[in-house]
């Protein structure tokens, strides 16, 4: 076992914006690895300014939360693409690299000359990870989308909502964090392939078709059976009662059953044994033919209850219970307290702000928020001298040439 | 790309994308389940696909000492014992760790291996709630919802990879296996895109944002996301900003080819068309028109329109929908295998592509069971001890 970062000594640059490729990043960079995060003064990260919040509300292209907030514990560089002297920066950050990510549109690394095939030629051994909404083939690969919109496509927005209301929105690109993660994975996979082998490789990450792995058991029920998976609020095919139900803290409780027994306890601990009794909840049968009533008798004796005292008590006995965390409950509870999902980092210009930290921890060898987002182009010296090697001569040379731009 | 690494899957539900990711990967993932369980269920079938199938029962304690005797062949185990219960006394990270220290150990549980709600009981309905996703999902004034196929153990799943590719990665510079451990809850939360910024940044809330788009306009109005159209609904916002004002025009030009009365959308200048600047009463009248248009084309027709005219919008899909997509075809994303009955089916192929190719799935690794005493043998047990878990009924013969 080592003191030392997971990911110490891999390498990573970025090239495009937004959530998919940079969340990837983000989450190597929490392990350890060395990322850089490529923009350009005339084309910054779509997140600096596009989307809210900001500090103070005002908006600025070093005052974006939404940007910061997936990436942090990374570099950040500007350099003009468009600048030739820009573009052999561009190529020396990948000859320096381990892992090239990026979420450009289909072709675009290709047409500005820094695709796999060209870069490979300097770097063998490159790992160049290509993610966007389609994939790069395919008679629909250059459409241009919105991972928000894209949830639809996916079959995501339609299993929201009651069984006979609209679809429902979900917040935010919710696919392309799926997308990202399952990145994660394939490019470190890519990387141990590349230590046995030498190979380097180009990995096709389509945002759609990782989505669709979430999808996978209603896919396969539609394949074998023919059966399409419809939304139906809160129900469920197993428990009943499955559901939210206001309490008197203004928030909801979730609870579910999934027998007579746990029914029996849920009641016993709400207070109302009775309801075990009454025949149209005795039985799994009864209950799923009465579960509108079901629904609103429990719903009514919530409303008297405390959110938090319903979990706990009726976890106490067993019963898969859990308050409905507002996204303001998630700063405060108690399991997330103790993982330390939020860490707060200080900003340039932000100030304070708290970062999340991934899914999984390692007991060896803990990731952490190792910085806060950079600002706007704030790392070149730090990248391109102390990580490149470039002279104070040539770094001065280049920033005639415009190339930080 | 995982070739020559073998990963025993211990797993419940909550971890079971996991082992079907590193399988995507090129890893041997064995699949250990005890005798009788339902494998004809569609989610087993689906997140186990790829896997080979050991049949063995560790709630038995000579089934647990052949996983432990496995063990030091073993490159990554995934396992989601309860926190505090007996499963997880037999998988303590620190005993398995002593019996191989290469080992990759990844637990994942609803709420984390450790803290005052560890032992705390959840099924997906409940992770949601923890996590934060049920408090944004829904109507604003109405019941906070899940999504109606659940999602929390894929995230889990996808997560619990992450961590193992982490722990890899690091072990292959020699600093041996570790224990890595996963939240459910906290993967939900990396699902809320920036949400908890608004809290940090601003204290402001986010809640649920029902069918439609507010906080757009100045003047409080809400856009439609979903609209009726001939077989089902599409999700289509008026949106500003250069791709907003490219589909607003794109959109107009195609209700012109179809001769439909397009209302006041005739007389909007889209290059200067902002959003945020309509009341309730505008928006409504911009969106009369365009109700009746889409009522007039199918998903497909959508689909396809809206991608040749560049414009921003997709149908919301069913999965019937999603199985006949020519793009899904084009790239080879279905691979059809084996199934239980000897007959064929079909299952979501590798969720990436690598140097031009999508890996694909060894039919032998179907989950389909049928190896029992090879894969033992493979795992270092002597055909004597395989004969008595035979005679046990620890594992089944074949």
């Amino acid at each position: 076992m080592s003191g030392a970062a997971a990911l110490a000594g891999v390498k990573v640059v970025e090239f495009g914006g937004y959530a998919a490729g940079p969340h990837i990043g983000k989450v190597l960079a929490n392990f350890g690895a060395t990322v850089v995060h490529v923009e350009s003064k005339a084309r910054p990260d779509g997140f600096r300014l596009q989307y809210p919040p900001y500090k103070d509300g005002e908006p600025g292209l070093n005052r974006g939360g939404c940007f910061a907030f997936f990436n942090d514990s990374k570099y950040g560089v500007t350099v003009d693409l468009k600048n030739p002297a820009g573009l052999e920066l561009a190529r020396r950050l990948i000859d320096w690299s381990d892992i090239v990510i990026e979420n450009m549109r289909p072709g675009v690394m290709d047409r500005i000359g820094l695709g796999y095939e060209t870069m490979r030629q300097t770097n063998p051994s490159l790992v160049m990870l290509s993610t966007c909404n389609m994939g790069q083939t395919g008679p629909r690969a250059r459409t241009p989308g919105f991972g928000s919109q894209l949830s639809s496509l996916a079959g995501f927005c339609g299993a929201i909502g009651e069984a006979d209301g609209s679809p429902m929105l979900l917040y935010g690109p919710y696919i392309d964090f799926i997308a990202s993660v399952m990145s994660t994975s394939v490019a470190l996979a890519a990387l141990e392939r590349r230590r046995r082998t030498g190979q380097g490789a180009l990995i096709d990450v389509s945002q759609y078709e990782s989505g669709l792995h979430f999808m996978a058991g209603a896919l396969f029920a539609n394949h074998r059976n023919r059966i399409v998976a419809e939304r139906c609020g809160n129900r469920d095919a197993e428990a009943v009662p499955h559901g939210a139900y206001p309490c008197c803290d203004d928030r909801w409780v979730a609870f579910s059953c999934r027998s007579d027994a746990e029914f029996e306890t849920l009641v016993r601990r709400l207070g109302q044994p009775a309801l075990a009794e009454d025949p149209r909840f005795a039985t799994t049968d009864e209950r799923r033919r009465n579960v509108d009533e079901l629904d609103a008798v429990l719903a009514e004796h919530c409303r008297g209850l405390d959110s938090e005292a319903v979990a706990a008590a009726l976890q106490e006995a067993g019963i898969a219970a859990y308050r409905v965390n507002t996204i303001a409950d998630l700063f405060h509870d108690p399991q997330l307290e103790e993982r330390r999902t939020w860490r707060r980092r200080r900003h340039g210009e932000i100030g304070d702000q708290a970062y999340v930290f991934p899914g999984f921890d390692l007991a060896a060898t803990p990731g952490d928020i190792t910085r806060a987002a950079p600002l706007l182009g704030g790392d070149n010296e730090i990248v391109f001298k102390e990580f490149l090697g470039m002279t104070d001569e040539e770094f001065d040379a280049c920033a005639d040439r415009e190339a930080f731009d | 790309m995982l070739g020559g690494y073998k990963v025993l899957d211990l797993s419940g539900r909550l971890g079971w994308l996991a082992g079907r990711i590193l399988v995507d990967l090129g890893a041997d993932v064995i699949k250990v389940e005890r005798p009788g369980i339902d494998r004809d269920d569609a989610d087993w079938r689906a997140f186990n696909i790829g896997k080979r199938l050991l049949t063995l029962d560790v709630t038995e304690a000579a089934g647990q000492e052949a996983i432990l005797a496995a063990l030091p062949r073993i490159d990554i185990l995934i396992e989601t014992a309860t926190p505090g219960g007996p499963e997880a006394a037999w998988l303590d990270p620190e005993r398995l760790a002593g019996l191989n220290l290469e080992l990759i150990h990844v637990s994942v549980t609803p709420y984390g291996r450790e803290g005052p709600r560890a032992g705390w009981r959840a099924s997906d309905l409940e992770i949601m709630a923890a996590g934060g996703a049920m408090s944004i999902v829904g109507e604003p004034d109405g019941t906070p919802l899940r999504i109606s196929v659940p999602q929390s153990y894929a995230w889990a799943g996808a997560h619990a990879a992450a961590g193992a590719l982490v722990a890899l990665t690091h072990r292959t510079g020699g600093a041996g296996g570790q224990h890595v451990d996963v939240s459910a809850q906290v993967s939900i939360v990396t699902s809320l895109a920036h949400a908890p910024t608004f809290v940090d940044m601003l204290g402001v809330v986010p809640g649920r944002v029902g069918s439609g788009i507010s906080g757009r306009s100045v003047h409080g109005g809400t856009y439609r996301a979903f609209w009726r159209c001939k077989d089902g609904y599409i999700n289509f916002i008026l949106y500003g900003g250069p791709a907003g004002r490219r589909t607003n025009k794109a959109l107009v030009e195609w209700m012109r080819e179809k001769d439909l009365d397009l209302g006041v959308l005739a007389e909007i200048d889209w290059d200067t068309y902002d959003p945020i600047l309509a009341d309730q009463d505008e928006i409504d009248r911009l969106e009369a028109p365009i109700a009746t248009f889409f009522e007039t084309v199918t998903k497909a027709e959508f689909l396809d329109g809206a991608f040749g005219r560049e414009m921003l919008g997709y149908p919301v899909s069913t999965v019937a929908d999603i199985a006949t997509d020519p793009q899904l075809a084009a790239r080879e994303f279905w691979q059809d295998l084996p199934s239980p009955d000897g007959g064929s089916e079909r299952h979501c192929g590798a969720f990436y592509r690598v140097d031009g190719e999508r890996p694909e799935l060894s039919p032998s690794a179907a989950g389909n069971g049928g190896n029992n005493r090879h894969i033992l043998l493979e795992l270092g047990l002597l055909e004597a001890q395989i004969d008595a878990l035979e005679a046990e009924h620890v594992v089944a013969a074949e």
